[in-house]
């Protein structure tokens, strides 16, 4: 049975090519749950679609206040969406509080949905409303639509046994079945997940929010205070098979896929922290791959125990955020040093210190390229939206086996909890990725080296005949012998930053999306900003400008064309999520005049920012 | 895996590495390389299977003089290491010898955790109770006023107590020797080479350059017999050639005079065993001069292992459902566009 076959009454209906809707409320109303679901919804109406929770650093800020406000923001449309949205068309609003921090962001004239019941004098007055906004003319903007969402939802299901407390939390599903009348979304999936989910733990419960759900969806469709309700048609979308992913869940399931490829066992090694932790929760469940998940006492002896594997013929791997990436810079140095293969992946969040820990930034790019001491250049790769997290950790793995180096793969906050559809891939499609443990002891040299990629062999501890010391003292060239001979330490430097350099044979050159022969303007970015740009670099298009955009995967060694790229273009500019940091590292390479843009408040650059900043460049209006 | 291993006949050379070992001359370390390599012989583990893993440190050069698999590693972070090198090769025997600096001080953190997880890690840490690669600064282990390049007017650090600490972090095996006695030594490393879980052994080690003496008054051969208990499981604590033991007296251990203000009766028996720790910990607090050192094994309880159980869990997963990553690409909700 499908519930979508309601049909609305008398009401009209308005076709739109896109929305952008922002759930709010206190951390505890259920907003990422609600988010999520009308995530899944959508992504099974067939649009394109981006989201971004916003969620707060606290676990459980006092209720009801500012610090504890939690939001989710979901674009989608019938053709293909980039970002989740730069200003939000409609605005779910849980509480007062919700309201005095969302506010400012809805677009004048949009849509605001609020729970009038959360509205008491006491929760107006904990975050400084001296008058109750719903009642003055203060939003006077917008098309305001006051709903009493507890009072229906105790209403609804007051023949239930369930304690007052608990029914009022529900009120999320009400609101949600009001999002999908308004949107015309399909049910069934949330109605499965609250058959299975909610109501597999307790029946009453489960019935009370289906019930919910659907009740919002009548009171939608009967209630004379939404005289519309709008249809998002569906988007060209490429054939396959998708499911919705989050970046850190697509980073998990590509170091996986790496290992069941590779034939390697994978070992992390790693200490909790935001917003990296969810990988290693999910690798944790992933035991009958032979994933052995280790969280250890600290960032230090989470590298180093994957340092350890690694030594032992596993791959290793180990994960965090910027703090964490600080710590673990010496014991990089030690896997450059003796070059095991090793993946760092960091889910870069807002610094210095301790920073925005929930909130988005990129500012670790100069920290993953020279972070160590002393001559330490290890490969670095760039996620650039959450399902290429998958490609990029499988690279990443590919890349630190075959040349038997450490590779820091970055992703950051807005990747990580960002979730899109993702075309997934067949598994028999996947790059080749073999490894050789050398076991011959013929010739056999510690730190002899493969001709074309520099790298040395890999031999498990184990293996006959081939005993050997490594360490983190200078190695002489072959024999691997402790040499401090300064024309040794010279040569292996150099051989070292050369293996490092010759992973560009393994890299595609650098492909320009607008104007390949040359133009006004080339947008250059690296990770998480592909979808603003794209966005932006589209409109301008779309407006004639000669605008073209290039996004780097490999930020260490750089593509071999792309200075030569960079110069068929009159301008360059670089927009970071950090105050200039791959500006300055093309600047110096290249000795290209390339413009820094720049913001770091802990959200990934709008559209319309992008925008103007490129107006601006090319002096237009 | 099962199929019995065939181990060659070894001897000591047969662990010896073609490298110029580097030490001072006169260091203690020659003499427990010497005597580790002449155990290594002996032990029913081929040589292709023995893993050493060092820190940073004088005592941490070890792994470049043994010819076995070894990593020399950084500052302190050799459990971490081992730790990470054992959870993926539960095969593999593997040593990790580090030094009072090392293991108690820049990785006193990576130690004690390696201890309550009890991976089954050989530990040898020698004890010199001074920094000797850095020329000469007091150590975690050097006595309060303790006067060094660093402390001219004497150290204001209290020393820590290796093996108290160890057992407080929950260690499986703790013992301790000494770098002269070479017979007991040899018998520590080959005893903790048995025991299945973290083994951490305290080596007592003469810097001849930076702290000579340390361990003089207790290990030099007039005053050996009277301030070394020996303890051995299931014996008596006696010492000074059976003429006084540890008895307990007031809740107290104290030193009784056998034939004179106590009898054999009275002294206490050793159980390395007890799964109270509190004995193993009172003899690892003896010290000079109102006591005897202890000497040998003071704990030995047995638990499962960190890898075991690692192991264990993933084989279980293993047997609950197949690994198939197509399945696992294409789990929750999905959908296909045509």
């Amino acid at each position: 049975m499908s519930i979508t076959a309601i049909t609305p009454s008398e009401k009209r209906r308005q076709e739109i090519p896109h929305v952008t809707i922002r759930f709010v409320g206190d951390s505890g109303d259920g907003i990422q749950l609600s988010g999520d679901q009308f995530t899944s919804a959508t992504a099974v109406a067939g649009n394109e679609l981006a989201t971004l929770p916003d969620f707060p650093a606290e676990i459980r800020a006092p209720a009801g206040s500012l610090a504890g406000v939690s939001g989710f923001q979901i674009q989608f449309a019938s053709h293909e969406v980039y970002t989740p949205g730069d200003q939000p068309d409609v605005l779910v609003c849980m509480n007062p509080a919700g309201l005095k921090t969302n506010l400012k962001l809805l677009r004048p004239g949009g849509i605001l949905i609020v729970n009038t019941d959360a509205f008491s004098e006491s929760n107006l007055r904990k975050v400084g409303y001296a008058t109750n906004p719903l009642e003055d003319d203060s939003l006077a903007d917008w098309t305001v639509h006051k709903v009493p969402l507890e009072t229906l939802t105790l209403e609804c299901i007051k023949d239930l046994d369930v304690p007052t407390r608990t029914g009022r939390m529900a009120k999320n599903f009400f609101a949600l079945g009001i999002m999908y009348w308004m949107y015309n979304r399909p049910m069934d999936e949330t109605l499965t997940y609250i058959d299975k989910r909610i109501g597999g733990k307790n029946a009453t419960l489960g019935e009370a929010n289906r019930r919910l759900l659907l009740a919002g969806h009548a009171y939608g469709e009967t209630c004379e205070m939404f005289p519309v309700n709008f249809t998002v048609p569906q988007a060209k979308i490429a054939p396959g098979t998708y499911r919705n992913i989050r970046g850190n869940e697509a980073l998990a399931l590509g170091l996986v896929a790496a290992g069941v490829k590779s034939g390697l066992d994978v070992f992390l090694g790693a200490y909790p922290i935001t917003p990296a932790s969810d990988v290693l929760h999910q690798l944790s469940g992933y035991k009958e791959f032979g994933i052995r998940t280790f969280q250890a006492e600290d960032e230090i002896a989470g590298i180093c125990s994957a340092i350890g594997a690694s030594y032992g013929g596993a791959l290793g791997v180990t994960l965090s955020s910027g703090p964490g990436i600080a710590l673990k810079q010496e014991a990089m140095g030690l896997a450059h040093m003796v070059e095991l293969p090793l993946v760092i992946c960091n889910i870069q969040r807002g610094g210095p210190s301790t920073g925005l820990p929930t909130k988005t930034e990129q500012a670790d790019l100069m920290q993953a390229i020279y972070g160590r001491n002393g001559e330490a250049p290890i490969p670095v790769i760039a996620a650039q939206s959450p399902s290429d997290a998958f490609m990029a950790a499988y690279e990443a793995c590919r890349i630190a086996t075959k040349y038997m180096t450490p590779v820091m793969l970055l992703s950051d906050g807005y990747i990580a909890n960002g979730a899109e559809p993702w075309s997934i891939p067949r598994t028999e499609d996947l790059p080749a990725f073999s490894h050789h443990f050398q076991t011959s002891a013929e010739g056999f040299q510690p730190y002899g080296r493969d001709e074309q990629t520099l790298s040395r062999p890999w031999v498990r501890p184990g293996t006959p005949g081939l005993e050997h010391r490594i360490g983190g003292i200078e190695k002489a060239h072959l024999s691997g012998n402790i040499s401090y001979d300064p024309q040794n330490h010279d040569f292996m430097c150099r051989m070292r930053a050369e293996k490092v350099q010759r992973v560009q044979q393994d890299i595609a050159p650098t492909v320009v999306n607008g104007d390949a022969d040359g133009g006004d303007l080339l947008i250059l970015g690296w990770g998480s900003t592909y979808g603003s740009i794209t966005a932006a670099v589209q409109w301008a298009r779309g407006s004639g400008l000669s605008v073209s955009h290039a996004h780097l995967r490999w930020l260490n060694p750089l593509p071999a064309n792309l200075g030569e790229v960079l110069r068929r273009y009159k301008r360059v500019m670089v927009p970071e999520i950090n105050l200039g940091q791959l500006v300055h590292l093309v600047r110096s390479k290249y000795l290209v005049d390339a413009r820094p843009l720049n913001q770091v408040r802990g959200q990934p650059f709008s559209v319309g920012e992008l925008v103007k900043a490129i107006k601006q460049m090319l002096e237009v209006a | 895996m099962s199929a019995p291993v065939e181990i060659p006949k070894y001897t000591k050379a047969d662990f010896e590495s073609d490298q110029d070992v580097r030490w001072c001359p006169g260091c203690g370390d020659y003499a427990i390389l010497s005597t580790v390599q002449k155990a290594l012989s002996t032990l029913p583990v081929r040589k292709e299977n023995h893993v050493f893993v060092s820190g940073i440190g004088c005592s941490s050069r070890f792994p470049y003089y043994v010819s076995t698999y070894g990593f020399h590693t950084i500052h302190g972070r050799a459990p971490a290491i081992a730790s990470g090198l054992k959870a993926s090769r539960p095969d593999l025997t593997v040593w990790v010898v580090t030094g009072d600096g090392d293991a108690l001080s820049i990785g006193g953190n990576h130690l004690i955790h390696a201890l309550r997880r009890n991976f089954d890690l050989k530990i040898l840490m020698f004890n010199n109770r001074i920094y000797g690669l850095t020329k000469g600064q007091y150590s975690p282990t050097s006595e309060l006023g303790k006067k060094t390049k660093s402390t001219p007017l004497g150290s204001l650090d209290y020393p820590f107590n290796p093996l108290a600490l160890a057992l407080g972090a929950g260690a499986s095996f703790v013992a301790r020797s000494m770098d002269t006695d070479a017979k007991h030594l040899g018998d520590i490393v080959t005893t903790a080479w048995k025991h299945k879980g973290t083994s951490f052994v305290e080596i007592f080690q003469n810097c001849n350059i930076f702290n000579d003496g340390a361990f003089t008054s207790f290990t030099e051969k007039p005053v050996r017999d009277d301030k070394q208990l020996r303890v051995e499981h299931g014996q008596k604590l006696v010492f000074a050639k059976g003429t006084k033991g540890i008895v307990r007296r007031n809740d107290r251990l104290v030193v009784g005079n056998l034939g004179q203000d106590a009898t054999l009766d009275d002294v206490l028996t050793h159980d390395a065993t007890d799964p109270d720790p509190s004995h193993a910990f009172a003899l690892a607090a003896l010290d000079v001069p109102e006591f005897p050192v202890a000497m040998g094994v003071l704990r030995a309880v047995e638990r499962p292992t960190y890898e075991e159980m690692m192991s264990e869990q993933i084989a279980q997963a293993r047997a609950r459902k197949p690994a198939d990553l197509h399945k696992l690409l294409h789990a929750g909700y999905t959908w296909t566009v045509k």
